[in-house]
Parts: structure tokens; C-alpha cells; sequence
């Protein structure tokens, strides 16, 4: 049969399934995520559908679909070039899955299917990075504007340090992360398991968030800091777990739940070390005012 | 072919014309005959190339001249004239002050191959050296930024400089930017043309960036 007539079938079998539920035949799962698939493969909706019915038990077939598509020798370009096989609305797409996680659905799953890329979490961490040092720097300005002795500096070194700790979390913790469910992955069997590049995908995706947070740090109220602080680490957070939980779930109770708590734990402390380090605290006694005069003031002082 | 009996060539019509091939104007036998030239013109052949690289970089066409013969001597140059005019801000030990030589070199250098690298692993088909050659043409608006702003400072630091420093470098970031995506946007699949287009962007921000926040002592 030609495949325009197959798609057909798959028509009819959903509308003679919404007409006699007695069928026996897999029940299609979240008929709104249909549309979302159509731009991505229109060549194999069978193979999409699968995905989506199977949920977490398809492995096996992402496995070997990762075996297929990685065969060139990793001393050649071509390996690499398989990182980056992406197209911008894809990009988009994963940001947007890190940014609304939907209750229920796992973010490797829904997003990489099987084509984790280094693009994104490579320059989400760069454009975090950066943002947090300009946001940092623009932040303690306008705090200490009122202030006679303050003479701005740019506050290079925060940059560095900035990189090493973000590049650091982003590939470190996954690489833990990894080598632990490897480890438990051979003592107890795991229906879910992540492929390295996966887990980095992850963790790169979900650090989203946190660039328009730093952004909104520039305010330096400390009750709005932190509200925004909370804010985003749920929203990351919750992706984080919802993705790691299936893959921990049927090892031992206690185990799972402190692999989840360690995620978790982690991505807070990042988020609170990155707010303490780079944002000066506010003092209320001066609400920094951006008043032109004072400006004037403050900037013509020389230094002793 | 019956109708082509009666087509001939008249006697008296001459037939003329090139039966030898052109030579291509890159072959190795020129470069072999420039040993002999006066020094004075190889430099002033090499300076006129980055000359004319300057002008195609500030009135941004799509021609093909920046990729085509690149060089790297213009970005050296600007490279090391930025990241001199840097200097300035942070000469003493002041530890938080801003770039040091070594940090504006190493941005500008490994920021331009990481660019390189990232549009050749999505697909481009711009090679290595010539990506490397526009983008280090495009840092010419932000070099001439950076002279402004010393030279605003040298007038007076307060918010009317600050304002007019504003300006300058937010109109030469975007006039950088827009120049290397002229360049480079082309060499990319469609649907991967933002994906490119990113990171450019941020590194432009980047180097802007340094130049507003410089201060000096």
C-alpha cells in the first residue's frame, strides 16, 4: 500500500476505536500531541505513534536507533557533526518543553527522542554564563550608586569564575549521574535508562530558566530575588525529576528518592551559590536611586 | 541536414577569433615571479587587500571578495588595537578591574574558532580559516567604537558621555552583527540560519560589552 493510504488507515482505526471502545487494539494515548509530530517526521507517523503509546518502555528501540545513527569513528568530524544534527524550531522546541514541563511527561522522551544535541546546552551555558556576569555587574551598580567612595569596575574575574562553575555543573553532574544509574542499572533492571549525551541534554535545557531569572536579579529587592529564585527552581527542577524518576523508581525506595533529592539539592545549590557570589545583597537604607545628579556625582569621583 | 546545404561561409568574410585557453590569474607561475619585486610592493599589495577588506566590511554588500581571498592580518591588527585600548581601564593591581590583554586576545581568538567550529558541525559550508577571516574583519566597527569612547573620556565621564558612549557602541555592535551575518548567513541551510546566527550575536554583546563597561583609572 502506498503511504498516503496508510496514514488513512491510521485515521480510521482512531475514529473506529472512538466508535467501539471494545476493540481490542492499543489505545491511542494523548491525541494532542498528534499535531506536534506531524512537523517533525511526516515520513513515519507509525514509528512517532509507537513512541508516544510505549512511553518509557522503548529503550530498546531508541537504543539501537542511537546505535545506527553514531557510526562514524569518533576521530572524525562527521562523529561531532552528529551532535549538532538540529533545526532551529527543534532548539525551540526543547527550550520551550524545559521551560512549561508538563505534568507527567518526560522530557528526554518528548523532546530528544533519541537525538540528544550539544548545541543547546552548550550555548545555554555560555549565554548563563555571560548573563549572569553582566547582570551581576549591572546589578551591584545601581545598588552602590548612591554611595560617595563607589568607583564602578567592570569585575572581569567573575566571568572565569562563572564559566568553570557553570561548565563545571553542566557536565560533571551528569557524568555522576550517569555513572551512578549505569551502576544501578546492573544491580537492579531498569525499564528507563538514559544515554550520556541525554542526561547532558537535560541538565543543559533545564539550566534555561535560570537566563532570564539572572536577568530579573538586576532588581534589587531581596524578597523579589528570591521569589524569582524559588520560581525557577521549581520549574527546572520539576523537569529534572520528572525525567530521572522513571529511571530510579524500581530500585530501592530509599535510593531513589535520595538520587531525586541530590538532583535537586544540587540544582538549588547552584542557583543559590550563583545569587550569593555574583548579586551583592541590597541594603535597605539605600534603595538605589537613579537619579541623574547623583550620578554625576558619583562617577566624576576619582579613586584615592 | 537538407536545410543546412545552402548555409556557408562567404569568402571574403575573415574568420578570427582566441583559439588559445586564458590562463586563470592564480596560476602558480605568477607567484613564483613575485620573488623578484621590490619588498615595498609585496607589503603594499598585502596592506591594499586589507584595505579593501575594511571598506567591503563597513559598507557591507554580498560580495564575495572577504571570503574568497582571506587573511588573517586584519584581524591581528584589530585584535591587538582593541585589546590595547582595554588596557587602560585596569593598569594597576585593582583586582575586579576589567580585561587584561591576555583575556580580551583569547576571547576575541577563541571566541571567533568556537563560531567557526559550531557553524561547521551544523552544516555550513563556509571553510575554517575563511569564517574565522570575517569574523575577525567584523570586530573593525567595535575597534572604532572603542577609539570614540577613549576619546569621549578624555572629554569628561559623566552621564552625557556615558549616553553618547551608549549610542556609539549599541550603533556598531549592531552594524558589526549585521555585517558578519551579511557574510556568513548564506553558507548555512535555512533552517539553520538562527542557529548560527546566535552565537555570532553574543559574541559581538560580549566585546560590546568590555567597551561600554571600560573605565579608566
Amino acid at each position: 500500500a502506498s503511504p498516503v493510504y496508510l496514514l488513512a488507515e491510521f485515521d480510521d482505526a482512531a475514529n473506529l476505536l472512538a466508535a467501539d471502545p471494545d476493540a481490542t487494539t492499543i489505545s491511542i494515548d494523548e491525541p494532542a500531541e498528534i499535531p506536534k509530530n506531524q512537523h517533525s517526521r511526516l515520513q513515519e507517523p507509525g514509528r512517532e505513534e509507537d513512541d508516544e503509546l510505549l512511553g518509557t518502555d522503548d529503550s530498546d528501540k531508541t537504543e539501537l536507533l542511537a546505535g545506527q545513527k553514531k557510526s562514524a569513528p569518533f576521530w572524525t568530524f562527521d562523529y561531532y557533526q552528529t551532535f549538532f544534527d538540529v533545526d532551529t524550531y527543534q532548539v525551540l522546541d526543547r527550550i520551550k518543553g524545559s521551560v512549561f514541563p508538563v505534568p507527567g511527561k518526560n522530557f528526554v522522551r518528548l523532546y530528544i527522542r533519541s537525538n540528544p544535541d550539544l548545541y543547546g546546552p552548550f550555548w545555554i551555558c555560555a549565554t548563563l554564563v555571560f548573563t549572569i556576569a553582566v547582570s551581576g555587574n549591572l546589578s551591584n551598580f545601581f545598588i552602590h550608586l548612591g554611595k560617595p567612595t563607589y568607583h564602578y569596575v567592570p569585575e572581569f574575574r567573575k566571568v572565569s569564575i562563572a564559566a568553570t562553575t557553570i561548565y563545571a555543573y553542566a557536565w560533571l553532574v551528569p557524568l555522576a549521574l550517569w555513572g551512578f544509574l549505569m551502576w544501578r542499572n546492573s544491580k537492579v533492571m531498569n525499564i528507563v535508562s538514559y544515554s550520556f549525551l541525554e542526561i547532558v541534554c537535560v541538565y543543559g535545557y533545564s539550566l534555561f530558566i535560570y537566563i532570564p531569572t539572572a536577568i530579573l536579579w538586576i532588581i534589587p529587592e531581596k524578597v523579589v530575588r528570591w521569589v524569582l529564585m524559588v520560581f525557577s527552581l521549581g520549574l527546572s527542577g520539576s523537569v529534572l525529576v520528572m525525567t530521572f524518576w522513571p529511571a530510579v523508581r524500581d530500585d530501592n525506595r530509599r535510593i531513589a528518592l535520595a538520587t531525586v533529592g541530590t538532583v535537586v539539592l544540587l540544582h538549588a545549590l547552584l542557583a543559590v551559590g550563583c545569587l550569593a557570589y555574583f548579586f551583592d545583597a541590597p541594603e535597605l537604607d539605600f534603595p538605589a536611586p537613579i537619579i541623574p545628579a547623583h550620578n554625576k556625582t558619583t562617577v566624576t569621583t576619582k579613586s584615592q | 541536414f537538407a536545410g543546412l546545404a545552402d548555409v556557408s561561409i562567404s569568402e571574403d568574410i575573415p574568420v578570427e577569433g582566441e583559439i588559445t585557453v586564458p590562463v586563470g590569474s592564480h596560476s602558480p607561475d605568477e607567484d613564483y615571479s613575485t620573488l623578484d619585486e621590490p619588498v615595498r610592493d609585496t607589503i603594499m599589495r598585502d596592506l591594499k587587500a586589507v584595505g579593501k577588506k575594511f571598506v567591503h566590511v563597513m559598507y557591507p554588500k554580498k560580495s564575495s571578495a572577504l571570503l574568497r581571498d582571506w587573511d588573517l592580518w586584519g584581524p591581528l591588527v584589530l585584535c591587538v588595537s582593541l585589546a590595547l585600548m582595554l588596557q587602560g581601564g585596569s593598569a594597576d593591581s585593582k583586582d575586579d578591574g576589567g580585561p587584561q590583554f591576555a583575556e580580551v586576545f583569547v576571547i576575541i581568538w577563541f571566541g571567533a574558532v568556537v563560531i567557526t567550529l559550531n557553524s561547521k558541525l551544523l552544516g555550513g559550508t563556509i571553510s575554517f580559516f575563511q569564517s574565522l577571516c570575517v569574523l575577525g574583519y567584523c570586530v573593525l566597527p567595535l575597534t572604532v567604537a572603542m577609539l570614540v569612547c577613549r576619546l569621549v573620556l578624555l572629554a569628561g565621564s559623566g552621564t552625557i558621555s556615558f549616553v553618547i558612549r551608549l549610542i556609539v557602541v549599541v550603533a556598531m555592535f549592531a552594524w558589526s552583527t549585521l555585517a558578519s551575518t551579511a557574510f556568513l548567513a548564506d553558507s548555512q541551510p535555512p533552517n539553520r540560519k538562527a542557529l548560527v546566527v546566535y552565537p555570532i550575536f553574543l559574541f559581538y554583546f560580549v566585546i560590546s560589552w568590555m567597551i561600554l563597561t571600560f573605565t579608566p583609572q
